[in-house]
């Protein structure tokens, strides 16, 4: 039950590696986006990411309350010593959703190029500080306590710089892989070649990093090292480097549905392994068990879980199912919007006497009575102001 | 290691800008709080509108609605980031405080966290579904943007209620035992009012300042259909949120008079105990005289309003110990700020209903016009006000009672630098905000062309 929250987590930090991590790579990709095909292609990555960037961002909030939920020590333990680099993520995050949201303003040519600029970079700082960050965690540079830890050290060093780099990287890849196969079915043969092209010479850039990954980890998180060159580690860190190569092979051969499908699971499988190579510690001398928040919660979490997957699982299925059928496409033919055609009129058959009645009603009850029937009042008003609303919100036109 | 052991290790740590971690944790949320008032209302105002479309044909109502969803689409994902920003807070910021209850609290942004994602991926397939969608699955794909807008809220609500009215675990040793977080959140009765409040101040906020935009256009000449119908659907609503509104502060006051006397006895800037305690309209607190100065007072009122009883006694400050007081200048001023405006709103929403109820027409009068632009902003002055008024009256505690915020704050250093770069971060942000509402509100109106003449602006 303690390792309950960690599967939340490591799914959820997996889920937004490869979902957020595309809509990263995205943004870094506009940055290369100069040129007389420069607009073009950033409408492309706009066009791509719009419908889906906000629900891949919630990943990391998910992944955060689980955290702080769970096990709040650790919670507290990391944010208080690394709070320079999720600080610098925030700040990034801030930029890059307001630079995006502007989006919809329909800004000139010259504020478009700005906004561009800021998406872009913040594009970049965001991941690299997130990557960072969990590089501290992972070899062992956030000690249990409040600010225990360097607050410089725990971040500026090899494993977090490995770290960060693999994340700005492998966003960059993801997000040429996707961005090829969305070009493809919106009929953009230019687009598709050019982000193919992109995506190998970045796929090769994340095996070049993966690579040097164990000599830096040798060095600088032997405990790490150790975990990941043994056991359930080596299995993932396999895994991770076969789904890489197959995933590059398919990009060169054009088939980028499934070199979506096996880069994900490169990604998946490089967080699974760092869970396994880390485990049964979450921070130095803090095991997952100590760390776990009491039985209560952890059922509460295990409650809340399946009801989100529940709700969750078939509304990502409808969002993606429409986005990726390109039903949300800019030149997709509408299906006839036309409703019928003053068939009815829009009033309600309720007397404004009965709205007016309930709501004073509720409103003398609430002032004069107290405890739960001043409640009962509130309650009461509240419905006779919603008939209100109802009775004189409707334009003059209709009534 | 034993839990002794792990508690000792989060022990209080000494930190000199706590006021600084404290105005920056209030600035994040005054950023937030205004965009969670359109979470609350808008979705369903963009609904209704939308249903007055599917219901007549009419055009104009989907011109209208789908511009809405346009704005509340870019506020969403403003709010996305200013959201995330608190959840990294709370750790940043407040580590002993996350450590200690985390446990405790942690479920309600959990649950808050699903209702995000909900959230998220409706209003991504409404706004991008017009025209894609069925106009029957168009609407429904409304729905749990609505339902989720409110869940949402309510569940960190019920974390702020908790900060206020603790319950649902046991102290032992500086940690929480017995921990019962769906006690916590959902059995505390301190938490309905605060619901209520909240949720009548986003539909105050939401209306006027939409109207308040409109009726800039208004004064300008742009009366069209379209504008008569923005104002009329925005103005219905806030208008009846606010007179309603006073009554639920009533009772919400009432309430915090019988659990944190102390909150409200700063709110009043009351020191001692009096029975038939006067309430004093204006005028400002000084704090080395323990009393208000200038301002207007009305014998036994407080007394008669917070325990229907004008000889009721009322409890002062000095019932704490000095320590154990919040800072009673800034909430005074706070809560007379949110109330003064509270007022003046609803008087503008009596002009407005009565004009409407009985000539069913909108206002003419220039000063009408002008008292809504103002009312936009007022609002959300007031929204912010009372925050301030229920947050730092809860001082010096984070938990009420239980823990202070001072043994709650971070050891790391750097807290000024953060807060200022912060702070330059949210202004930009705030213009950012104005201007895509601005350009939101101005860029050509794409259905205007297919529908009748008078539609369109000017």
């Amino acid at each position: 039950m303690a390792e309950l929250p960690a599967v939340l987590i490591l799914a959820g930090l997996a889920a937004y590696a490869v979902l957020g991590g595309a809509d990263f790579g995205a943004g870094l990709w506009e940055l290369a986006a100069r040129g007389s095909r420069g607009r073009e292609l950033r409408e492309h990555v706009h066009h791509s990411i719009a419908p889906v960037w906000e629900a891949n961002h919630v990943w990391l909030v998910f992944v955060l309350v689980v955290c702080f939920t769970g096990y709040p020590t650790a919670f507290a333990s990391i944010a208080s010593t690394l709070t320079i680099p999720l600080f610098i993520a925030t700040i990034g995050i801030i930029l890059r959703g307001t630079s995006y949201a502007l989006r919809a303003g329909e800004p000139s040519p010259r504020e478009e190029g700005v906004l561009s600029v800021v998406f872009a970079l913040s594009s970049i700082l965001t991941p690299f500080a997130l990557g960072a960050a969990a590089g501290g965690i992972a070899s062992g540079r956030v000690p249990v306590g409040n600010a225990s830890g360097d607050e410089f050290g725990s971040w500026l060093n090899p494993t977090s710089l490995l770290a960060g780099v693999l994340a700005v990287a492998s966003a960059a890849y993801l997000a040429a892989v996707y961005l090829a196969g969305d070009a493809r079915r919106a009929g953009l043969p230019e687009m598709v070649s050019l982000f193919r092209a992109r995506a190998l010479r970045a796929g090769v850039v994340v095996g070049a990093v993966a690579l040097a990954g164990p000599l830096v980890l040798r060095a600088d998180a032997r405990l790490l090292y150790d975990g990941l060159s043994s056991g359930g580690g080596l299995v993932a860190g396999f895994v991770s480097g076969a789904a890489g190569v197959t995933a590059l092979a398919l990009v060169y051969f054009g088939r980028f549905d499934l070199a979506r499908g096996s880069a994900a699971v490169a990604v998946t499988a490089i967080v699974a392994g760092w869970g396994l190579a880390q485990q049964p510690l979450l921070l130095p001398g803090l095991t997952v068990e100590e760390a776990a928040a009491g039985d209560a919660t952890l059922v509460a979490i295990a409650v809340a879980s399946v009801i989100g997957v529940v709700v969750l699982g078939p509304s990502l299925a409808l969002l993606f199912r429409l986005v990726v059928t390109g039903r949300f496409d800019p030149d997709e033919q509408a299906p006839p919007a036309v409703p019928r055609a003053g068939s009815a009129r829009a009033t309600l058959g309720v007397p404004p006497a009965v709205a007016i009645a309930t709501g004073g009603l509720g409103a003398a009850v609430a002032v004069v009575a107290s405890g739960w029937l001043a409640g009962a009042g509130v309650a009461v008003m509240l419905v006779g102001a919603t008939l209100g609303f109802l009775l004189l919100a409707v334009p003059d036109e209709e009534t | 290691m034993g839990l002794g052991l792990l508690a000792a290790t989060l022990a209080p740590v000494q930190q000199e800008y706590l006021l600084e971690a404290r105005q920056m944790q209030a600035m994040s949320l005054g950023v937030h709080i205004p965009i969670v008032c359109f979470g609350i209302a808008f979705p369903a105002l963009v609904m209704f509108v939308e249903w007055l479309h599917l219901r007549t044909g009419e055009p104009v109502y989907r011109t209208l609605a789908k511009r809405w969803s346009k704005v509340m689409l870019a506020l969403f994902a403003i709010g996305v980031v200013t959201g995330t920003i608190l959840s990294f807070e709370l750790g940043m910021l407040w580590p002993g405080f996350m450590a200690t209850f985390g446990e405790v609290f942690g479920l309600g942004f959990t649950l808050e966290g699903f209702s995000f994602f909900v959230e998220a991926i409706f209003i991504a397939i409404y706004v991008y579904g017009w025209d894609r969608l069925s106009p029957r699955m168009h609407f429904l794909s409304g729905v749990p943007v609505v339902v989720a807008g409110i869940t949402g809220s309510l569940t960190v609500l019920t974390v702020n209620a908790w900060m206020n009215n603790p319950s649902g675990f046991r102290m032992e040793g500086g940690k929480a035992v017995d921990v019962d977080p769906w006690r916590a959140l959902f059995g505390n009765d301190y938490f309905w009012h605060e619901l209520v409040h909240m949720y009548v101040a986003g539909y105050i906020v939401t209306g006027f300042l939409v109207a308040a935009a409109y009726a800039w256009g208004w004064m300008k000449g742009r009366r069209g259909r379209y504008e008569r119908t923005a104002l009329t659907v925005a103005l219905t609503a806030a208008c009846l949120a606010a007179p309603v509104q006073l009554v639920v502060g009533d009772w919400a006051a009432r309430e915090v008079a019988e659990r944190q006397p102390v909150k409200l006895a700063a709110f009043e800037g009351l020191q001692e105990t009096t029975e038939g305690a006067s309430i004093n309209i204006g005028g400002l607190y000084d704090e080395d005289e323990g009393r208000v100065k200038g301002g207007v007072e009305i014998p036994k009122l407080l007394s008669l309003l917070a325990f229907h009883d004008p000889n009721a006694p009322v409890k002062g400050l000095e019932t704490v110990p000095e320590a154990d007081r919040p800072p009673v200048a800034i909430t005074r001023f706070a809560f007379q700020t949110m109330v003064g405006i509270g007022t003046l709103l609803a008087a503008i929403s009596a002009w407005f209903l009565f004009v409407r109820i009985r000539r069913r027409r909108l206002p003419e009068s220039v000063w009408f016009w002008r008292a809504v632009v103002a009312a936009g902003p007022l609002s959300l002055v007031a929204l912010i006000a009372g925050w301030v008024a229920t947050e730092v009256g809860r001082q010096p505690w984070v938990v009420y009672g239980v823990m202070r915020t001072e043994d709650a704050v971070t050891g790391a250093g750097g807290i000024p630098i953060g807060y200022a770069t912060l702070t330059v971060v949210y202004v930009g942000l705030m213009a950012a905000t104005a201007w895509i509402l601005r350009r939101l509100a101005r860029a050509p109106l794409e259905e205007a062309q297919a529908a009748p003449p008078e539609v369109s602006r000017g």
